[in-house]
């Protein structure tokens, strides 16, 4: 007899539809697993035999072949377990097939017959509901995060012997509570920007990067604060909304992480030695990087210019394309990677920076040559930060706003994008394509004036000219303006990034 | 007025073919080879040895000055040899004098170094940009006195004191360690031409010889002995400069340093040097009157502009414009402070202080330093 088991296979962060057919025929015992099974799916056979047998089922003595289709797709993983023994079941007449319909499984058993769970509960969820499966059986503990796709039916089986029961009818599982529920549970202590004293240039720019989504370098000698501002980040950008903390909740699913529905925007700060792998992900069965591990979130990239070349490198793509495409065998993964990127570096090589910077134009060089590489032109906002001197750590007098304050009106400005959204076919300013950018922001009179002069003094460029635009209207919508003046031109002028050119002393000194 | 007889030329060519094997000779890497130097050809080519000696004897024996000229006259170089009268006195002093001096642009300016004192300026090549600027002031200074500068050509140090000079059209010469048409290091190209076009280049090696690394200071001895004073306006410890320094020393010219901040590595040697006594020297004057004495001669034209010429002296039209607040926020901006501490200093929200810089540096008054900070633009001189 014939049945089949639809079941999910992760590929990246998403799941794709495997089924499980299984045939019992008469012949000599066998037990077959076609279908590019990896050797974790071809011992399912031990842990299928060996659970139907401990649950008190029976595991026929006949010639069993089991195909994983679509075939050309590897499979991995003892996810595979669960519908291998269900569609055993069926094919040997021990459940009925026609429960069967409409219902996926995924899980690993035990030699004993309990379920265990799987990673990446969620991706097999959204896959469920993407293939109109309306119900879908796996292990107690991942019931819930499975259970946040609405529209879907998921039971919680704790053992083979239970789902055999279910099958029949003679028992159904309490439905999984979703965590979605629990939102009144206080959420995770986030840092708040009013420990943080001084820096009002960081401050300033951080609220920009947060309110248009632009990417930010932080500049400033080792103790300023770069790390502490930067961590800080998470607390001033809006919420996530409920599809973008499902975007977050299936990526930390498939990575093992996930506990409920993600209520905060992920920080990931990567250390400077991470290969350009680590960063944007692959391997030969390719895992998400951290660009893909900060989706709606915040990566941060301290001391940039440590950072190996290769890894920056590997960033430009995805940073402008919100997502990672990585290529195995047949298969072609994409990964989300719609970053908000900080970065942090030392003014100068010995760190000090400012009037007390001892060092010298070589050295100087040499480290804005490390820097003006491959990252720099995506980098939006740059900002200083000084080291606040002890007494005004300790006095009162330079505490500023809270984070509740400012975002506050980082979502207003959001919302002012959202709300353009439509025309502007972009959801925050940091996307807004060229056109889209000179439609939105039209510079009339006194406003368009700095930015003329800028480009005749050949002090920005085409692609510097959109940019400046972009922040711009960023600075407009945290003023509540719907025109975008003069004075945000000129402050976005101000905080615009410039790929350090030859330096300074040098440039002058030929020039004369 | 330029010339070198054949043996000079013959021995100037000699080090060239060597140059190569010294190099394996000198063993203390930095150190000058003197004694190889100060021996005459043959003596030379035994010394060297080996396989080097053959080569040697025999292009003695069968050097052809006529190809020798013409090779340089194809380069447009001049050998001056020391029995020539454009030859520099100054250079008698060492005793391992090069027997010709390979010169490329105003030959003249060789034999100014007779008639009237010269000041060679040197420092680290790694140098802060304060020093950078006094080196530019320095060689500026000079020029506008006439006094000709005397460098290495190097980055850093030696070059701003070339380019200080030549921004004035004041006299300048660089000692080169290569050949003098091999421009070393290779981003002076447009430097190496101006100094050949309105300066002098000179060197011991014969055109197309690249430098080795005992020709650098090979060269220092040359710069030391030529200029009356030497000025090292920064140098750590180890620097080569000071390599310079001590020749210049042991030549009995006079040394001067310009005062580092304490705490500065870049700035450890020079200070130490004027520990040890050599003369303060803050700008051009200063160089003017350990050459002239206090006062100066009145024999030198134009010391008397050296003043107004300094650095930073100047008010440009454009900044006495300015209103009050700009101009607050231009200091600012000189004494380089970031842009928290500008907008307190100004009294200005951060966001106004951002916005005012954007307008200094659309009036081209401030600009990006290149490591994302703020810095004056100095005001055309």
């Amino acid at each position: 007899m014939l049945a089949s088991v639809p079941t999910f296979a992760l590929e990246g962060v998403d799941a794709r539809e495997v089924t499980v057919e299984v045939d019992v025929r008469r012949g000599l015992p066998a037990f077959t697993v076609v279908g590019l099974p990896d050797t974790a799916v071809r011992e399912a056979r031990e842990r299928v035999r060996s659970a139907l047998l401990n649950s008190e089922l029976e595991f026929p003595l006949q010639r069993l072949t089991v195909n994983l289709a679509p075939a050309w797709v590897r499979k991995a993983g003892a996810s595979f377990d669960l519908a291998i023994a269900v569609g055993v079941l069926a094919a040997s007449g021990q459940v009925p097939v026609g429960a069967l319909d409409g219902c996926a499984v995924s899980g690993e058993l035990s030699l004993g017959g309990a379920l265990r769970p799987v990673r990446g509960a969620l991706p097999i969820a959204l896959g469920c509901r993407a293939n109109s499966i309306r119900r879908l059986v796996v292990a107690p503990e991942i019931a819930a995060e499975a259970a946040l796709v609405e529209g879907l039916e998921v039971c919680a089986a704790p053992s083979l012997r239970r789902l055999v029961d279910l099958l029949h009818r003679r028992w159904s599982p309490a439905p999984p509570r979703p965590p979605r529920a629990a939102a009144a549970v206080e959420p995770r202590e986030v840092p708040d920007l009013v420990e943080v004293r001084g820096q009002a240039d960081a401050r300033r720019a951080l609220e920009i990067a947060a309110a248009g989504n632009h990417s930010l370098l932080m500049v400033g000698p080792p103790g300023a604060g770069k790390t502490m501002l930067a961590r800080r980040l998470a607390g001033i950008l809006p919420p996530p909304t409920t599809a973008e903390a499902l975007d977050i909740t299936r990526i930390q699913s498939v990575t093992g992480g996930a506990d409920g529905l993600a209520r905060e925007r992920p920080f990931r700060a990567p250390h400077h030695t991470i290969s350009a792998q680590g960063l944007v992900g692959g391997g030969a069965r390719p895992r998400p990087g951290e660009v893909t591990l900060a989706h709606r979130g915040v990566l941060f990239l301290d001391e940039l210019a440590e950072f190996a070349r290769p890894a920056l490198e590997a960033l430009r793509q995805p940073l402008e394309h919100g997502s990672v495409e990585i290529m195995r065998g047949q298969v072609a993964l994409r990964f989300p990677a719609r970053v908000l990127l900080v970065a942090a570096a030392n003014p100068c090589p010995c760190g000090v920076g400012g009037e007390r910077c001892e060092c010298g134009v070589l050295t100087r060089e040499r480290y804005r040559a490390r820097l003006s590489g491959p990252l720099i032109d995506r980098i939006d906002l740059v900002c200083q930060l000084t080291p606040v001197p002890g007494p005004s750590l300790a006095s009162d007098a330079t505490v500023g706003e809270s984070s509740a304050a400012v975002r506050e009106r980082v979502v207003a400005a959001r919302g002012l994008q959202s709300r353009r959204a439509e025309i502007a076919g972009a959801a925050s300013n940091a996307e807004l394509a060229a056109a889209a950018t000179r439609r939105l922001v039209p510079l009339e009179g006194p406003a368009a004036r700095p930015i003329v002069a800028a480009l005749d003094a050949g002090l920005l460029t085409g692609r510097g000219h959109d940019r400046v635009l972009r922040i711009a209207r960023t600075i407009a919508d945290l003023a509540g303006r719907e025109h975008v003046g003069r004075d945000h031109v000129v402050e976005a002028l101000a905080y615009r990034a410039v790929a350090p050119g030859r330096s300074a002393v040098a440039s002058a000194r030929k020039a004369s | 007025m330029s010339g070198a007889c054949d043996a000079c030329l013959r021995r100037g060519y000699l080090i060239g073919l060597l140059a190569g094997r010294i190099a394996g000779l000198v063993g203390r890497p930095g150190g000058p080879p003197s004694e190889l130097l100060a021996l005459d050809d043959s003596s030379l080519a035994m010394a060297v040895g080996g396989k080097g000696k053959d080569e040697a004897l025999a292009f003695l024996a069968y050097f052809e000055p006529r190809r020798a000229r013409a090779d340089l006259r194809h380069a447009g170089v001049t050998a001056v040899c020391k029995h020539h009268e454009s030859y520099p006195t100054a250079l008698e002093d060492l005793n391992d004098q090069p027997a010709v001096l390979f010169c490329h642009g105003q030959v003249e300016l060789l034999t100014k170094l007779d008639d009237e004192p010269a000041a060679t300026v040197v420092g680290t090549r790694d140098a802060t940009p304060y020093a950078i600027d006094v080196a530019y002031d320095v060689g500026r200074g000079l020029g506008v006195a006439g006094i000709t500068t005397i460098s290495g050509m190097a980055l850093g140090i030696d070059g701003a004191a070339h380019r200080g000079a030549l921004g004035v059209r004041g006299p300048t010469i660089a000692v080169l360690a290569g050949g003098p048409d091999v421009v070393y290091p290779r981003s002076h190209r447009d430097l190496h031409r101006q100094i050949a076009e309105s300066g002098l280049v000179v060197a011991e090696l014969p055109p197309g010889q690249r430098p080795y690394r005992w020709s650098f200071p090979a060269r220092n001895r040359l710069m030391a002995a030529l200029g009356r004073m030497t000025v090292v306006v920064e140098a750590g410890e180890s620097s080569g400069t000071l390599i310079t320094a001590d020749f210049a020393q042991d030549l009995g010219r006079t040394l001067g340093a310009v005062p580092g901040r304490v705490s500065t590595h870049a700035a450890a040697g020079s200070n130490r040097l004027l520990r040890e006594g050599a003369a303060v020297v803050r700008d051009a004057s200063d160089v003017l009157d350990e050459l002239f004495g206090i006062g100066g001669d009145g024999t030198v034209v134009g010391v008397g502009d050296v003043g107004s010429a300094r650095l930073g002296c100047a008010t440009s039209p454009r900044e006495l414009a300015l209103d009050p607040v700009d101009r607050r926020l231009l200091d600012a901006v000189e004494s380089n402070l970031d842009v928290d501490a500008i907008s307190t200093f100004a009294g200005l929200p951060i966001n106004e202080a951002r916005a005012a810089l954007a307008r200094l540096e659309l009036r081209g008054l401030v600009r990006r330093d290149g490591l994302f900070g703020w810095e004056r633009v100095r005001p055309p001189r």
